[in-house]
């Protein structure tokens, strides 16, 4: 005999995003670098950026007030709308 | 008999006609309920006069012969009227119950019907039967069938071929544990648990920041195992570790080895059979390890956290299934935990605090307060690495038998505080970087100072263990503070 169950989980339908089409070059883009603050990931970005630098974007640094913590609010929405591209650092 | 989610009065004249109550008399009796043969004359007797009756037979369709029974035959009416004795004689005027009686009483029916010679040769009061609505083997059936529309969650039907058991592995819902099925009659059954409405929001769980509902905790709590008084202390717990301070995102997300810890307080832990005694931390008690369990589910169903994906725990450890226990109260001779967080005496509580597994504490030697004091200070001072200080908090858990020689000495719940934080007041030149060929440390500006290695509310105090043993245990945290985690305590509510 079938049996019914109630749904244990959070029932969200899977929202699809697509992400924006990745560019051709960042020549001329703004690249927004978000350090995650664990430790060293700095000197990960400050290489990243230096490169980027060497292809023509203008660079943007932002950190998480934690890593133990997702980005708030405020701080995704002024990425997005000061960079055209984001770059976050994960350590460990 | 525990109460189950009904109609609300005003609701009833959604219910289906045949569960409506029609007006003038109505009775309500089974065959089997020797009282109810009893009043048999008495109901022929208002069948005949001037008032409308209708019986209402439970089980025998033909009982009473003779006075036109209504089969309840799926009991909808009983239920829904929360008939519980039969007979049950009720008054109806507009379709609206008026007044009740149950059982026999002779001075109750003649009230009710105004027949004041009624029941002239029977006993004064003989009790009814149990109604079979009340039934414990149908109860529980006829709850989903009736208040099943109380519940909102998506309904998901296994294939006849299917095993319950391996389906709800296929879908991802266990902890890698089988997991009791959640079905209708068993959650309404856990919501009985609780007096909060199954559509009252618990909780935001993270990592998916998803709000909770009272019916999804007693969805993934049946699944885990709890029985309905345990309901509160999940509800509880799951508050405690949804808020910021607790920071269960960080707590899952980590590489270090650490998960919820669920202490719990009160005499309600005895209620509900909690174990604070021999192998407080181990297996084999159903409330200690279901409890903790539906939070993990909770996090892990309904907030999204999986290993692998937002858990990324380097070790994990095997309490991230459960690790819930009580305090020894009884038998303390320290103030509890939940009273030294502000909760009043007698007051149900849970505590939670971010931490890895259990460590034993040996000594078996110490009859003094300060060399025993000095066994646990040399543990603690171990704790996650000897060269890391203040980063990190502790739980200790003291057996009884240890706790005794504390008690023996008058030192109480401060005392030994005070005396742990004050042997563990480290020079600076054993801490830094390098210090003992170690690499890890302080850095090494605080060379000439001292540290402690916990911040001064960060050693958790508690009373827990069987009889015999000279034995305690410490729990490794996670990162504390704001930028970690905190411990939270919150009250236990029915």
């Amino acid at each position: 005999m079938s049996s019914v169950v109630l749904d244990p989980t959070n029932e969200r339908a899977v929202a699809e995003r697509t992400r924006c089409a990745r560019p051709a070059s960042v020549q001329g883009l703004t690249v927004g670098l978000l350090d995650i603050s664990k430790a060293r990931g700095n000197i990960f970005l400050d290489r990243i950026q230096e490169r980027l630098v060497e292809l023509g974007a203008t660079v943007k640094r932002f950190a998480k007030p934690t890593f133990t913590k997702p980005a708030p609010v405020d701080l995704r929405h002024e990425i997005a709308s000061q960079c055209q591209v984001v770059i976050e650092a994960l350590a460990d | 008999m525990s109460t189950a989610p009904r109609p609300a009065l005003s609701d009833r004249s959604l219910l289906q006609p045949e569960h409506r109550l029609p007006d003038g008399l109505v009775a309500v009796v089974k065959r089997e309920c020797a009282t109810c043969v009893m009043v048999v004359p008495i109901l022929e007797r208002l069948a005949a006069g001037e008032a409308v009756l209708t019986v209402y037979t439970q089980d025998d369709p033909t009982f009473p012969a003779g006075l036109a029974p209504v089969h309840d035959a799926d009991l909808g009416l009983s239920w829904h009227h929360d008939v519980e004795t039969v007979p049950t004689l009720v008054r109806v005027v507009d379709g609206v119950e008026v007044e009740r009686t149950v059982g026999w009483s002779r001075d109750a029916w003649r009230a009710l019907t105004g027949i004041d010679d009624l029941g002239e040769d029977l006993p004064p009061m003989r009790p009814g039967c149990g109604s079979k609505s009340v039934d414990p083997d149908l109860v529980d059936a006829l709850r989903a069938r009736f208040s099943g529309s109380v519940l909102h969650a998506r309904r998901v039907e296994f294939a006849d071929a299917e095993d319950d058991v391996e389906a709800m592995y296929d879908r991802g819902w266990t902890d890698g544990l089988p997991v009791v099925a959640p079905t209708e009659a068993r959650v309404l059954r856990m919501l009985t648990g609780t007096t909060r409405a199954p559509d009252d929001i618990v909780a935001v769980v993270p990592p998916d920041l998803v709000e909770i509902t009272v019916e999804k905790v007693a969805i993934n709590a049946v699944m885990a195992g709890c029985r309905p008084e345990y309901l509160p202390w999940v509800i509880a717990a799951l508050e405690a570790v949804c808020t910021d301070e607790f920071n269960i995102h960080g707590v899952l997300a980590t590489t270090m080895p650490v998960g919820p810890v669920i202490m719990c307080n009160g005499p309600g832990t005895r209620h509900i059979g909690m174990n604070s005694g021999m192998n407080v931390f181990g297996q084999g008690n159903r409330a200690n390890l279901t409890i903790g369990r539906a939070v993990q589910l909770i996090i892990r169903n309904v907030g999204g956290g999986r290993p692998g994906e937002v858990d990324r725990a380097t070790h994990g450890n095997p309490g991230k299934i459960s690790f819930c226990f009580a305090e020894d109260e009884d038998a303390s001779p320290i103030t509890s935990l939940a009273t030294a967080r502000g909760i009043a005496p007698g007051g149900n509580a849970v505590t939670v605090f971010a931490g890895e597994g259990p460590r034993c504490i040996v000594d078996q030697l110490a009859r003094d307060p300060d060399d025993l004091a000095n066994t646990f200070a040399a543990c603690l001072r171990t704790l996650h690495n000897p060269k890391l200080v203040l980063a990190f908090d502790a739980v200790v858990v003291i057996g009884p038998e240890h706790a005794r020689v504390f008690a023996d000495a008058g030192w109480d719940r401060e005392r030994i505080l005070a005396e742990l934080h004050s042997r563990l007041q480290i020079p600076g030149a054993d801490l830094v970087r390098g210090a003992h060929g170690i690499a890890e440390g302080v850095p090494a500006h605080l060379q000439d100072t001292t540290l402690p290695k916990f911040r001064p509310d960060g050693i958790l105090l508690l009373h827990a263990g069987g009889g015999a043993g000279l034995f305690s245990a410490m729990i490794g945290g996670w990162a504390n503070g704001a930028m970690g985690s905190q411990p939270v305590t919150r009250i236990v509510r029915a």
